[in-house]
């Protein structure tokens, strides 16, 4: 009989706890895909945005950008996307799930050569990756940062020999499914280099990599475009999320991990103003290697 | 009790049935269904990738079986023959790993045999590193699988009476050759479905496998790694890969069910 009590609990414990479940939908929620190298700035973007909007539940995905992509492009429910390069942006914009005219960039990011913090392999230099035989970790193919990677390799090939390329890939010992696992690997010192965004190698692994700088000719200038898909839950609060992501507070808050302001500062949203439609291309077109060079950075 | 109440709980017994059997059997058809409607077989562009990912889950697996006959079986002799203080603690750590999650498992491999590790500082100090390399693959796959041979072996074992390894005592059978010529032909069912499953559980290893080897082409990366990998790129690539490894779990699961069946027609 014992056995039937206790079946009978258990059963009524869990119809009532689907039931509350299903009562206790929060207010409003929002759900955020981001990309990966976003996973701190936009937890602390998430909190100054409730906030401001205490009846907003903000629920973060963070994924590799075009992980996030595949994932929207099959129905997912995401209301934001946040890609860290243009392509995965627009594979969402092509597959219908975004309006091109609502895209917008809201930070540039530079990248950068780590190492652990005991640096075994003695590196030095970018360079020397295709020399020593070192244990390489790269984020994998079709990733922002692969593609960025690799777009800096070809500027390389055509400076230090067409098999340089070939050389460091040659040392490549893990792809990664994102940078955060990149940067994990080094600082976990399984790795002797991996190249990441700079605003990774700040935070919390800052004391156990060191950064080695890539130059300036050959690194990439990483944006970072963010817009509500079409079919949000509430598109306007899709689009005020979007646009405080733009806003003075948060740029502060990106600048401060390391993220670059985009190009022209106008294209930052004064905090209650409407989006200048023109914004995104002027920040585009016009020279952001100002604004987003070494120097700014260790300012932020 | 009615005929009609009898024929209500018939139904609720059978609809819920149904529906559990549909929540378990509708993804692997639906998953089928895609493979065949998109003619997976026909577009496959990167065959190359599938081919170097197969062949390191196969080099992989028969090593890993190998290991757990080599190591497993004289282990699992000891557990089903001899009684002593710890038994139970022992079983429980040789057991764990099966229903410990894989990353948990990857993560623990990493601290013990990653380049900072317990044993693994040792080993790269005499310049072996095991991470991102195949031996990493295979103490992975090792590390989960080899329970479930372990597992089998001790039944297999324990299912022999002692009254048959007494009467061979009795005809001068000792040791090893009591093993070879007694116990061995008694018990190899139960050996090899325990093999058969332990291939299986390590031909699907992935979480494990990720965190301590790490995802690199014709080096780390295994057939579920691949598909991983590749579903955002590529989605018949992947679903060509995962209706091989379906496949190859079938074939697996139904050798050793019947394995299982024949020993026990014959005990």
């Amino acid at each position: 009989m014992r056995v039937h009590a206790l079946l009978s609990a258990f059963v009524a414990f869990s119809l009532s706890v689907c039931i509350v479940c299903a009562q206790n939908r929060p207010r409003t929620s929002l759900t955020v895909y981001a990309a990966t190298s976003l996973t701190d700035v936009f937890e602390e973007i998430r909190d100054a945005y409730v906030n401001v909007n205490p009846d907003v539940e903000v629920l973060l995905n963070f994924a590799s950008s075009s992980a996030l992509a595949a994932q929207i492009n099959a129905g997912a429910p995401a209301d934001i996307f946040a890609s860290a390069n243009e392509l995965q942006m627009e594979n969402v914009v092509d597959a219908g799930r975004v309006n091109e005219e609502d895209v917008k960039t809201f930070a540039h990011n530079r990248l950068t050569l780590i190492v652990p913090a005991e640096n075994a392999a003695n590196l030095e230099s970018f360079e020397q990756l295709a020399e020593n035989r070192i244990l390489l970790v790269l984020a994998a193919e079709g990733t922002p940062i692969r593609a960025y990677t690799d777009a800096m390799l070809t500027s390389y090939d055509a400076e230090q020999g067409a098999d340089f390329r070939a050389r460091v890939l040659a040392n490549l010992a893990s792809e990664e499914s994102n940078v955060r696992l990149v940067v994990a690997r080094v600082a976990l010192g399984e790795a002797d280099a991996g190249v990441v965004y700079q605003s990774d190698a700040l935070g919390d692994v800052a004391d156990r990599v060191i950064t080695i700088p890539i130059a300036e000719r050959h690194n990439q200038l990483a944006s970072y475009p963010i817009a509500p898909l079409i079919d949000a839950a509430n598109p306007a609060l899709a689009e005020s999320f979007a646009r405080f992501v733009r806003s003075e507070d948060a740029q502060a808050l990106l600048a401060a991990h390391g993220f670059c302001w985009p190009a022209i500062l106008s294209n930052v949203e004064p905090t209650e103003a409407p989006p200048e439609p023109a914004g995104k291309s002027e920040a585009e077109d016009d020279a952001p290697e100002v604004e987003c060079d070494a120097a700014t950075i260790k300012d932020g | 009790m009615t005929q009609r109440q009898l024929k209500t709980d018939k139904l609720l017994l059978f609809s819920v049935s149904a529906f559990a059997f549909l929540l378990l059997a509708a993804p692997v058809i639906v998953l089928l269904i895609n493979g065949v409607n998109s003619r997976a077989w026909e577009g496959l562009p990167d065959s190359a990738t599938i081919l170097s990912a197969a062949l390191l889950s196969f080099i992989s697996t028969f090593a890993v079986v190998c290991l757990a006959a080599i190591l497993g079986t004289p282990l699992a002799f000891v557990l089903s023959r001899y009684e002593f203080r710890g038994k139970r603690l022992i079983s429980l750590f040789i057991e764990l790993p099966i229903v410990m999650p894989p990353a948990v498992a990857g993560l623990a491999l990493l601290l013990t045999f990653g380049r900072r590790g317990a044993i693994g500082s040792l080993l790269a100090d005499a310049g072996i590193v095991i991470p991102f390399s195949i031996v990493a693959v295979i103490l992975a796959q090792f590390f989960i699988s080899a329970p479930f041979y372990i597992r089998s072996a001790q039944v297999g074992f324990s299912s022999i009476s002692a009254e048959v390894e007494d009467a061979a005592r009795v005809d001068g059978a000792f040791g090893w050759l009591m093993f070879w010529y007694i116990t061995l032909p008694i018990a190899w069912r139960a050996l090899i479905s325990g093999m058969i499953l332990s291939w299986a559980r390590a031909l699907g290893e992935f979480g494990a496998t990720i965190l301590f080897a790490g995802n690199l082409q014709g080096k780390t990366q295994t057939m579920p790694l691949l598909v991983y990998s590749i579903f955002e790129r590529d989605i018949s690539a992947a679903i060509w890969t995962g209706l091989i490894l379906i496949v190859l779990a079938l074939i697996a699961l139904s050798l050793s069910q019947w394995l299982a069946r024949a020993q026990d027609k014959m005990t």
